[in-house]
């Protein structure tokens, strides 16, 4: 009513929005770690000298500061799909088999392009070809799934379990057949490398961090741009919150559930892809470890918000990488890590138990993040 | 009758939800053996009153009384210990399970650590049998025909000894054949002692099986009548009457040319069911055609299939000249509609967006809100503080999220949207003050009087027979399905409108 209410808008409302949804993963992080420590004093290790390690194993050196990064970028990439399904009102719980696909496509493309075509190419060809194939593969893998959604009301969980499976034996198969690598001597299931011109450099001589690091933090403004600045995001973002409202909007809620399966997917492509093409010069069975169920850890605990995204990759990342540190420090297992990043989650999933610790009162409406299994 | 034969008594209830009085001083009782029929609309206050003396929520004043003695619900699990049972609307029973299984759900017997299946079958079998409700206790639920469903319902008040139960809105879900024979089991259980609460908005049904018949309106009790002593007529009088003494200034209309044509609409609903029969009319601009009609008789299919909502069966719609049979509402808004929908929450609004962009829902994707896929943040924001303004919607800022306002102020933001759309050609308002203030009531009438004076073809769709009669020039009354006659507004009367929204027949003159 008053003008001068209108003026504190903007920039204090995104403070009191940001410390608002930002609180209860940062409770969580600090109860979970808490009891990591109780923990790890009753296997008769001492928390402060883990918890240390840790630190120093992922951000003491130059070389660990790389090697967290190169921890982080897949994570980002593939929590962004979760993450931008979530917004569409969609659990894409098949980020795992995109992202097989996309490492697997961009691998061919990578390794096979030049040998068919019967000349080599420029890097400025090739590496954004093999990105573009293999954030496709995932795309369009996931894209089935949104349309047997759109058009069957098959629901998506299912759905991209299922084509996990598909994707993942069909990987085994490729790697251990057509695809292997054919170099004497080689037994591992795994593609021959990708050409020079497919690689992404690293960004400094002597470390393994790569451009693709940067990729992803682009990707992750991108998606925020989209979602927030663009008619297609809010034509997704309205999907989401209220299907109803969106087809009273003129809105085609069929192609919308599509696109968004498909843009997650392509995110969900590209981290197997940067994988591929910035790392390991090759696909390798195995070489996941599991980053696209990760990745829904990831968007859970970033709220599926772009920027909690990159900051839930960095600190699992952090995690992971600084968990070789702290055993070799401590004898503690790596599993620990696995543990603590499990209570994080089941602190961010079951928020009443932080409420009812620290005595937080429910605030605003419930943000429902899909829309259960009728769909 | 004596005092003794009442079995429940609800004396002053009073109950305030944020924004709506749902329930203003009611008192209500009833006698031990009869058949209680709690009439109205939807939102007049009947669930209410039904779900406060079921221990669903707490009254803000007021006693109840089952059989003299004043007693405090605090549960359903009270409620039922005080030998008071509800049978949903929406049913409480788990397909999977079988029948005995759902009748003992929360009430399980146990014998020798697991559950006595055979006991709770025998019982059901016997109260089947005593009730003529026929209903085999090792049956699939999930297996059983809807009418079937409900007997077992039934039987779990019965299985609780319940001596009073609640129908809410029973006959919704079955077909006529059904509904009869939910009328005999409820003859059979009265004749045995039981009390029931008749929850329904239907005319002829509460005259075919109530005892006695409380009209609720808004919140309040209209009137307690006998059906021997009432018609049909009356109780839709009652049912719609003048819970606002609605004064809308409006010059004579001129009406030009037709701008929306209905030809033959045959519309399904989500069951399949037939609900629109064939229906036809036209709205000329500069003029409002109002439906009138108890709810249900076809109305929200109808104006589903004219706004894009639903496809039709059959038939075709015009606008302006458009054929816009079965096309997207995108297609249809774009033609010149203007869409007020019948629930503001599941389709006008997204709650969890702010007012700014709610204001641009359905014109978000062309200029000045979005450029070549971009939005528009400042186009979106101007927007809506003019249309804050011009609309006079209490907010303290554009950024608030939809969900905090008002129902009122929600309404607005709705009206605003689609009235200031450029290009209008048609409006079609369906429901478009339920539940409202009479401030906010005035201000949407007088903003849709004002685009029928702009030479705009408005369709009204509204329960509210008041609201009907003073904002339309013609009147279509609306009966199962069909438009039973269309009548010129300052020749007609509430009287004859009722009795036809009623079902009467209309003689040929």
């Amino acid at each position: 009513m008053q003008p001068e209410t209108q003026k504190k808008s903007s920039v204090s409302q995104f403070i009191q929005v940001v410390s608002e949804t930002s609180l209860i993963p940062f409770l969580s992080i600090v109860t979970a770690m808490l009891i990591g420590g109780v923990i790890i004093l009753l296997v008769g290790g001492n928390p402060i000298i883990a918890y240390m390690g840790l630190l120093e194993g992922a951000f003491g050196s130059v070389r660990a500061l790389s090697e967290t990064a190169i921890w982080s970028t897949p994570y980002i990439f593939a929590g962004l799909a979760v993450a931008l399904a979530f917004r569409g009102g969609l659990f894409n719980i098949g980020a795992e088999g995109q992202l097989a696909f996309g490492a697997v496509f961009s691998s061919l493309i990578g390794y096979a392009l030049p040998g068919w075509l019967g000349f080599d190419l420029p890097m400025w060809i090739h590496l954004p070809l093999t990105i573009l194939v293999g954030g496709l593969a995932g795309g369009l893998w996931a894209a089935i799934v949104g349309a047997l959604k759109a058009y069957t009301g098959g629901h998506e969980v299912i759905n991209t379990i299922m084509m996990n499976y598909i994707a993942l034996n069909a990987t085994s198969f490729l790697l251990n057949g057509p695809m292997k690598d054919h170099a004497p001597l080689n037994v591992i299931a795994r593609t021959p490398e990708i050409a020079e011109s497919a690689r992404i450099m690293p960004i400094f001589d002597g470390l393994r961090i790569h451009w693709g690091f940067v990729f992803a933090l682009l990707m992750a403004f991108f998606v925020w741009w989209l979602l927030n600045k663009t008619t297609l995001g809010f034509e997704i973002r309205t999907v989401g919150l209220n299907p109803d409202a969106a087809q009273y909007a003129g809105i085609n809620v069929k192609r919308a559930i599509v696109l968004t399966m498909l843009f997650s997917g392509i995110l969900a492509g590209l981290a197997g892809t940067v994988e591929v093409t910035g790392l390991n010069y090759r696909h390798e069975l195995g070489f996941s470890s599991g980053y696209g169920y990760d990745a829904i850890a990831i968007a859970l605990l970033g709220k599926s918000h772009p920027l909690g995204v990159v900051l839930a990759s960095f600190l699992f990342a952090a995690m992971r990488n600084g968990a070789t540190r702290m055993q070799f420090l401590t004898q503690l297992p790596v599993d620990l890590i696995s543990m603590i990043q499990a209570l994080i989650l089941l602190f961010v999933a079951a928020d009443a138990i932080v409420r009812y610790i620290y005595r937080i009162k429910a605030k605003g409406e419930r943000v429902t993040l899909t829309r259960g299994w009728g769909g | 009758m004596t005092e003794a034969n009442i079995v429940l008594e609800a004396k002053g209830i009073t109950k305030q939800f944020p924004g709506v009085l749902a329930s203003d001083n009611v008192n209500f009782d009833l006698r031990k053996g009869e058949i209680h029929a709690l009439l109205g609309e939807n939102g007049a206050g009947k669930s209410t009153l039904m779900n406060l003396i079921y221990g669903l929520h707490k009254p803000d004043k007021g006693e109840i009384y089952v059989n003299g003695k004043h007693v405090v619900i605090h549960s359903p699990k009270d409620a039922i210990a005080g030998g008071i049972g509800m049978v949903h609307q929406h049913f409480m029973l788990i397909p999977v399970f079988d029948v005995a299984e759902n009748v003992m759900l929360g009430d399980e017997t146990v014998k020798n650590g697991a559950l006595d299946h055979n006991f709770v079958a025998k019982r059901v079998t016997e109260i089947s049998a005593q009730y003529g409700l026929d209903v085999d206790p090792n049956a699939l639920v999930g297996s059983l025909p809807v009418g079937i469903q409900q007997r077992v319902e039934i039987v779990k008040t019965l299985y609780r000894n319940a001596e009073i139960v609640i129908l809410d809105e029973p006959t919704a879900v079955l077909t006529p054949q059904e509904a009869e024979d939910l009328f005999r089991i409820m003859h059979d259980l009265t004749a045995r002692g039981v009390s029931i609460i008749f929850i329904t908005h239907k005319l002829k049904e509460v005259l075919a099986v109530a005892d006695r018949i409380t009209v609720m309106r808004a919140g309040k009790v209209i009137n307690t009548v006998k059906p021997a002593e009432t018609s049909e007529a009356d109780l839709a009088n009652m049912m719609v009457g003048r819970n606002v003494i609605l004064t809308v200034d409006k010059k004579d209309h001129q009406a030009t040319e037709e701008i929306l044509k209905v030809e033959n609409l045959t519309v399904r609903d989500q069951r399949d069911l037939e609900t629109v029969h064939g229906v036809s009319f036209s709205v000329r601009g500069g003029e409002v055609l109002g439906i009138a009609g108890v709810q249900g008789n076809g109305q929200t299919e109808l104006s589903e299939a004219l706004t894009g909502l639903r496809f039709p069966t059959g038939g075709k719609v015009t606008i302006a000249g458009k054929d816009l049979t079965s096309k997207t509402p995108r297609n249809i808004t774009e033609s010149g509609l203007a869409h007020i929908p019948e629930d503001r929450q599941r389709h006008g609004l997204v709650l969890s967006y702010s007012i700014a962009d709610n204001m641009a829902l359905c014109d978000y994707y062309y200029p000045p809100f979005s450029k070549n896929g971009v939005m528009q943040p400042k186009a979106l924001d101007e927007n809506a503080k003019k249309l804050i303004e011009a609309f006079d919607v209490r907010t303290p800022s554009a950024f608030v999220n939809a969900g905090k306002l008002s129902g009122g102020n929600q309404q607005k933001v709705i009206v605003a949207r689609e009235l200031s759309r450029p290009g209008v050609k048609l409006v079609i308002a369906n429901q478009p003050t339920r539940g409202l203030d009479v401030g906010s009531i005035e201000y949407i009438h007088s903003e849709i009087i004002k685009m029928r004076d702009r030479g705009i073809a408005v369709l009204l769709i509204s329960a509210e027979l008041d609201e009907v009669m003073a904002l339309s020039d013609r009147i279509a009354v609306m009966y199962r399905g069909k438009i039973v006659t269309i009548v010129d507004a300052k020749k007609s009367t509430r009287e004859q409108l009722g009795l036809w929204m009623a079902g009467a027949h209309v003689e040929t003159a």
